[in-house]
């Protein structure tokens, strides 16, 4: 690996949310707009030449970076420089119309469904021509040679038997074939590939792979590969960059990653990967709970309400007590619900992110045992670690957490952890 | 386009008999429209034979097939030159709505914004009103720069139609807009111009067959409605089957019913005939096209969902 490596690809501070617009009601009422966060402050660096693995649960934001990266979607802050050989640095994230068409003709995209990402009214031939019509570069002989060298490339051969063929045609494979081939017509400096093989059969995925990996040395490309799938990331990448609800929480060389994984969400990941031994197989167990809501991530750190280590300072509040009585009651009778739940009152106030959040309604002191009664049911639950206090307040209790930290990205070792445990 | 008629030939049971029969029927009277010239015996705007006028509304017989009217003419040649009035002005109006209402729609559909809005609203306004009303204003209007022809009858049936294919194509725009094909062209490079003709005109104009032949027949109720009215076209400016309806119901009243009997069954015949092919195409062809081509966009279960739910 050289000393210094070149980066061809620089993300800043990246942030792309997106505006979720309401009801007509909810719009009247100003509760309107909702913001998701799908990217919330991103750095990254893509060395030339490099396989950078991008790996999150779903809605994690994988692929809205990638499409940042092309330009495709707008930044909302930060930003994305590209290292043109020949012409220096170029802010992608700031390019428009006819700068940013240009740009494609370097940075190029594969997409996770092929058989969405052809025109269906196209023929094989045209499709993957197609961008070099775009771009003007080959027309009649010569963009029929350079399409069939492309297909030849990508593994459709004989060519012929292809070129008049509609996506309808084409196996999954093949479609995913024709797509790379489209991609790879403009002989661009980086491949973003969005989950290019998970809508493919298991019997395709490897050779899919391994079709990417011989173009890349062919080609001298830099990929982004972007997956849900450790063990194929394993396999493929160099460097790995772990998300999490728009962040990236753990960043560092496959094997380091793999061998050593230091983020707790890294860890549960890893775990969750599936033995390839089938004898062995164990079910994934993916981190507890649901994947909070982008529009409204938790406080501190946005994996604390999943995370098995969790210390005092990782964002305790008022959504994860609301969690825990409910799985509290989950495991009671119908009449301890009954009771129980007239004792804590209402509990929708707690929705809204608050670390000094008040509960009950039927006398400080009763709510008072609740509470050490559910903290004896499960002592070893990291909640009560954020609790600084609890107060009497009225005929309920104020339970005062301890405030959290957002915890950035910070060295640890050869890789980066976002991990207040990692400081 | 192929496979639109593949799927024509590909229907089955009750909507193939009702296909059918609307073809068979409406090629015949193409057939008639085709051949006016040679099948009927005089032109549609001939009174008079070596100088002598035709009779005046003489009941049917073996010179006069149909009888003759009381403008002198032949109803049988009326009939048949009609069949190519009627034909003309279809055919016109609906390549000329088409011409408009679809690269409308398209561009409506995907530059989307306050341009959508404008024209969507406009749109609407225009296909609020009750089509007949429009086509009788329309008609007014271009009466004085076209006359009271072929041409200026098919302009103000495109005015009502246009609407219908804009609404159409800038719907399934919308949608289709949403495609990865679609970012996979933006992501290629490709100018909105070039997303437009290239990606998304051969995908949303699939609806538009169906939704034509289904507007033949009304196109063609709406012209016999004008020339009725008699806003329509001229007498001596080609044949036309509701102009004809109307002279003919005083004589009707008279007991004659010769010259409102043939240009009435004609009429009848050809928008059941247009309907039974528009019916048949509906209930045939679109849902299959629907599937075939209009894909809705879903976005993939992730496996581990999968898992999760399992
Ligand atoms: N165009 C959009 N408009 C509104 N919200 C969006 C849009 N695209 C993505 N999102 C939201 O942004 C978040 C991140 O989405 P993204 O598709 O980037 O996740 P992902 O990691 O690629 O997930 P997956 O593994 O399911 O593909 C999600 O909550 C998603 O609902
Ligand atoms: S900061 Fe580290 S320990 Fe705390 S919740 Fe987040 S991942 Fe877990
Ligand atoms: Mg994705």
């Amino acid at each position: 690996m050289p000393t210094k490596p070149e980066p061809v690809l620089d993300i800043r501070d990246l942030v792309v949310h997106f505006q979720l617009q309401g009801g007509a009601l909810s719009r009247l009422l100003g509760l309107g707009v909702r913001t998701v966060k799908a990217v919330d402050g991103v750095n990254l660096t893509l060395a030339r030449g490099e396989v950078l693995g991008v790996v999150g649960e779903s809605g994690s934001g994988k692929t809205t970076l990638g499409r940042a990266l092309l330009g495709l979607v707008a930044t909302t802050d930060g930003e994305v420089v590209y290292h043109d050989r020949e012409r220096g640095e170029r802010r992608v994230s700031h390019m428009r119309g006819r700068e940013l068409r240009q740009l494609r003709t370097d940075l190029q995209m594969v997409f996770q469904d092929p058989h969405a990402a052809l025109n269906p009214s196209m023929t094989i031939e045209e499709a993957v021509g197609h961008p070099l019509v775009i771009h003007g570069i080959a027309k009649g002989d010569e963009l029929r040679r350079r399409v069939g060298e492309a297909l030849e490339r990508v593994g459709l051969a004989p060519v012929e038997r292809f070129l008049s063929k509609y996506p309808s045609d084409l196996s999954g494979g093949q479609k995913q074939r024709a797509v790379i081939a489209r991609a790879i017509i403009l002989d661009p400096e980086v491949l973003v590939a969005d989950e290019p093989v998970s809508m493919l059969d298991m019997s395709v995925r490897a050779k899919i792979l391994q079709l990417m990996l011989d173009l890349k040395t062919d080609l001298g490309l830099t990929y982004v590969y972007i997956t849900h799938d450790l063990a194929s990331a394993k396999y493929f990448c160099d460097r790995i960059a772990i998300m999490y609800l728009g962040r990236v929480v753990e960043v560092g060389p496959t094997e380091e990653v793999f061998a050593n994984p230091r983020h707790p969400y890294t860890k549960a990941l890893l775990k969750a990967i599936p033995e390839p031994d089938p004898e062995r197989m164990v079910p994934r167990d993916l981190p507890r709970g649901e994947i909070p809501d982008a529009a409204v991530p938790p406080l501190g750190c946005s994996f604390h309400p999943r995370c098995p280590e969790a210390t005092s300072i990782c964002g305790w509040e008022s959504r994860d007590l609301r969690a825990l009585i409910e799985e509290h009651w989950t495991r009671g009778s119908a009449e301890t619900y009954a009771r129980e739940r007239d004792l804590v009152g209402d509990l929708e106030h707690l929705d809204r992110p608050d670390t000094r959040p008040r509960v009950g309604a039927g006398g400080a002191l009763e709510v008072r045992g609740l509470l050490a009664e559910m903290r004896a049911e499960d002592p070893d639950e990291p909640l009560w670690l954020g609790v600084d206090a609890i107060d009497d307040d009225g005929d309920g209790v104020r339970v005062s957490f301890h405030p959290g930290e957002d915890p950035q990205l910070r060295a640890a070792g050869d890789v980066d952890v976002a991990c207040v445990l990692y400081p | 386009m192929g496979s639109f008629f593949r799927g024509i030939w590909n229907t089955k049971g009750q909507a193939r008999w009702i296909l059918l029969v609307g073809v068979v029927i409406t090629l015949v009277f193409i057939v008639f429209a085709v051949l006016a010239p040679w099948v009927a015996p005089y032109d549609f705007n001939q009174t008079k034979l070596d100088g002598a006028k035709l009779p005046k509304l003489a009941p049917p017989s073996g010179t006069y097939w149909f009888g003759t009217n009381d403008q002198f003419y032949d109803i049988y040649s009326r009939v048949v030159w009609g069949a190519r009035t009627a034909l003309e002005v279809i055919v016109l109006s609906l390549v000329i709505s088409i011409v408009i209402g679809v690269p409308l729609g398209i561009a409506s559909g995907f530059i989307g914004g306050w341009f959508d809005r404008i024209l969507v609203f406009v749109n609407d306004a225009i296909y609020s009103l009750p089509s007949l009303l429009l086509a009788i204003v329309f008609s007014f209007l271009l009466r004085g720069p076209l006359g009271g022809g072929v041409t200026a009858a098919a302009l103000s049936i495109t005015a009502v139609y246009i609407p219908q294919y804009f609404r159409v194509v800038r719907n399934t725009t919308v949608s289709a807009r949403e495609a990865t094909y679609v970012e996979a062209a933006r992501a290629l490079g490709a100018k909105p111009f070039t997303i437009m003709r290239k990606y998304l005109f051969g995908n949303v104009v699939q609806s538009v067959p169906v939704l034509g032949t289904l507007n033949a027949a009304d196109a063609l109720g709406t012209l016999a409605a004008l020339g009725f009215l008699g806003f329509g076209i001229q007498p001596n400016e080609a044949s036309e089957w509701g102009y004809d309806l109307s002279r003919a119901l005083d004589d009707a009243q008279a007991g004659t019913w010769w010259p409102t009997l043939f240009p009435g069954l004609a009429l009848i015949l050809l928008i059941t005939a247009l309907t039974l092919v528009g019916e048949g195409l509906n209930e045939t062809a679109n849902p299959a096209l629907r599937r075939r081509r209009l894909r809705p966009v879903v976005f993939p279960r992730r496996e581990q969902d999968e898992e999760r739910t399992r």
